[in-house]
């Protein structure tokens, strides 16, 4: 179920667009960011609020990378490993990610606690290697600052 | 959020106009941002008329940020004056070109300085509704300017009659959701039109044809960021930073083997080898230099002897590379150039769009050869087949991205061929455990 606070949302973003269908991807993301993916019901709604086909939804979603139809872990890990993450380290911060985790690219954990995914460039470039959990930035990385993170939300969580 | 200490290192080589107010308490806040000039700039683009702003921006020799570098004001010249047409000001807030982090500071802690910016344009074209296509992954900057551009309404710098002048002008932002694609700006078009980001033909190019069919200018961040500059204190001031035809300043990023990684601002045409050495501070670990890429991946590298080039668009284009995005990376001597290449071109095939055929076959192509290269198991004429595949990219596809992998290619083949040839040799990587990875600014397995 889509809650209020989103479906008004829905209303407040379509509103900006003097066509409907503008508001395609930031619904999708949005809706992501609530239920974790998107399901088919979302896709329902936001193809009937924005006035297409829902195939014409579930095209976009092929298309834009963040965007997936399964659930994921409660915190996706996103490493960088593009040039500049790359040449301070950043295919060893996948790989001991990896290896701590349990899991490959695009894989959850059976727990349902944690997914893994090598991105291009995040934008953090200065503070490579860099990756993100969910929408947080992670930069300098270590392999020790990677034990001490995964230790930090396995015993704390953090708020998605 | 991004740690300040680690981006912002400062160097006392920096000449400060768009980076000016980032160090200030509540840099964020439109109070500290009216107390330190902002806003002024609108105020006197309303007395200047359009026409007046547009021939400012024309002089000042500002030249795009986003890496193509055409001249700004000129851009705005094409939008046609006399159409029944709505006409829109998109800023292209998408940065993804790897090794380009410089339009998340200028959001993160000037926000006020890019509204300005974008008011300021949608005035001089006549344009009432702007959009900020910001790439989705920066979702905190998109609060952050969300906030600012809350307050900019509740001061009368957005919405209705703006600052009693009779102008016009509603922004809002607009997230995007994982495709570099996005960024080349027809294809940002057809995102924001809730499509697939698949580029249009041009022309029509969008200062004609652009968002909704309607006339439309679209500029990188950074670029818009110096436009309150420009109109507050003039063409010729902004001009004088740079060099003939390379008006202003530039954010730079610092990355890769380099001592002190960060953002730094300084003048168009700044020395390549005075910012590496100076300013960066040096490579790591008394490492030699062995190439640099200029701007961002999407540029030809440099080889260390190389690096006396004055850091502007047309110095760069002299040495067959280009001023691109302001990423600038260096490599040390430890590095494996075949591998650099190979991932270099494995984003560009992961990014290829699909539409035109040279782009999507002949990046996964190369990407699968230079795997193979770069494994060992390559064969004598690889690197001559690999440069043939380039240049079958190059000039052959339907918007830069199909360039922008080929060039890099190009130019490290050409310029470090005997590493490929070694490759073939040995039949493994000569560099396997030599490499740098962590330690390599010395902080490492810290
Ligand atoms: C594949 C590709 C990706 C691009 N990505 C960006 C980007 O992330 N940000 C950006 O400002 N320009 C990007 N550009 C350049 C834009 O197409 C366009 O030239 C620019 O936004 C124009 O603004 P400017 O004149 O202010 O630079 C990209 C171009 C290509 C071909
Ligand atoms: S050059 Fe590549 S990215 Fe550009 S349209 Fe063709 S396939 Fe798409
Ligand atoms: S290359 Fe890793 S964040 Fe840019």
């Amino acid at each position: 179920m889509l809650s209020d606070d989103l479906k008004s949302m829905f209303d407040r973003v379509i509103a900006r667009y003097p066509l409907k269908r503008s508001a395609i991807v930031p619904l999708l993301l949005f809706a992501q960011d609530e239920l974790g993916y998107i399901s088919d019901e979302a896709i329902e709604e936001i193809a009937r609020r924005v006035e297409v086909p829902p195939i014409e939804v579930v095209e976009d979603i092929g298309y834009y990378s963040m965007l997936h139809r399964h659930p994921i872990g409660k915190y996706n890990f996103q490493v960088c490993t593009n040039v500049s993450c790359q040449l301070l380290g950043g295919e060893e911060i996948l790989a001991h990610c990896s290896k701590r985790l349990g899991i490959g690219h695009k894989q959850t954990t059976s727990d349902g606690q944690f997914s893994l995914e090598e991105v291009e460039c995040l934008g953090a470039c200065c503070g490579a290697p860099a990756m993100q959990v969910n929408y947080d930035f992670y930069e300098n990385l270590t392999p020790e600052r990677v034990d001490r993170l995964i230790e930090e939300l396995k015993a704390n969580g953090r708020a998605r | 959020m991004s740690d300040y200490q680690s981006y912002m290192k400062g160097s006392p080589l920096e000449v400060k106009v768009i980076s000016a107010r980032f160090g200030l308490p509540n840099s964020t806040s439109i109070d500290t941002f009216v107390a330190h000039d902002g806003y002024k700039g609108l105020a006197k683009a309303f007395q200047m008329g359009p026409e007046g702003v547009i021939n400012e921006m024309k002089n000042s020799q500002l030249r795009g940020r986003g890496g193509a570098g055409f001249n700004t004001g000129l851009k705005w010249s094409f939008v046609p004056k006399q159409t029944d047409k709505p006409k829109y000001v998109v800023c292209n807030a998408d940065e993804s070109e790897p090794a380009t982090c410089k339009d998340r500071p200028l959001m993160e802690y000037d926000p006020h300085q890019l509204i300005e910016g974008i008011v300021i344009a949608g005035y001089a074209i006549g344009a009432h509704q702007g959009y900020i296509y910001i790439r989705g992954e920066y979702r905190y900057l998109m609060d952050i300017l969300d906030r600012a551009i809350a307050e900019a309404y509740a001061r009368g710098y957005l919405g209705k009659n703006i600052q009693g002048s009779g102008f016009d002008f509603e922004l809002c932002t607009h997230t995007g959701a994982g495709a570099y694609e996005c960024g080349e700006e027809t294809a940002l078009l057809n995102s924001l039109e809730g499509l697939r980001g698949y580029p249009r033909v041009k022309p029509p190019f969008p200062a004609v044809v652009g968002v909704y069919g309607c006339p439309t200018i679209i500029n990188n961040v950074e670029t818009l960021c110096n436009v309150p500059h420009i109109v507050l204190k003039g063409a010729e001031w902004f001009a004088g930073l740079g060099t003939p035809k390379n008006g202003g300043t530039r954010l730079f990023c610092l990355s890769g083997h380099i001592s002190r990684p960060g953002v730094y601002e300084l003048p168009m045409g700044f020395p390549l080898r005075k910012m590496i050495e100076e300013v960066g501070g040096g490579i790591p670990r008394g490492k030699k230099l062995k190439s640099v890429i200029p701007g961002g991946s999407s540029c030809p590298l440099l080889s260390a002897d190389e690096i006396d080039v004055p850091m502007d668009f047309d110095s760069l284009a002299k040495i067959g590379s280009m001023l691109g995005s302001g990423g600038v990376v260096m490599i040390d001597e430890d590095t494996c150039m075949v591998k650099v290449a190979q991932r270099i071109m494995k984003f560009y095939a992961h990014e290829s769009c699909g539409w035109c055929i040279p782009c999507r076959e002949g990046t996964a192509w190369l990407k699968a050869l230079l795997d193979r290269l770069h494994g060992g198991g390559g064969l004598a004429d690889d690197p001559d087949t690999a440069l043939d595949a380039s240049y079958n990219i190059l000039g052959k596809s339907l918007c830069p991205l199909g360039d922008a992998a080929a060039m890099p290619t190009i130019s490290i083949v050409n310029k470090f061929r005997s590493e490929f040839d070694e490759h073939v040799r040995l039949g493994a990587c000569p560099y396997a455990g030599r490499g740098s990875g962590f330690g390599a600014r010395g902080w490492g397995a810290a």
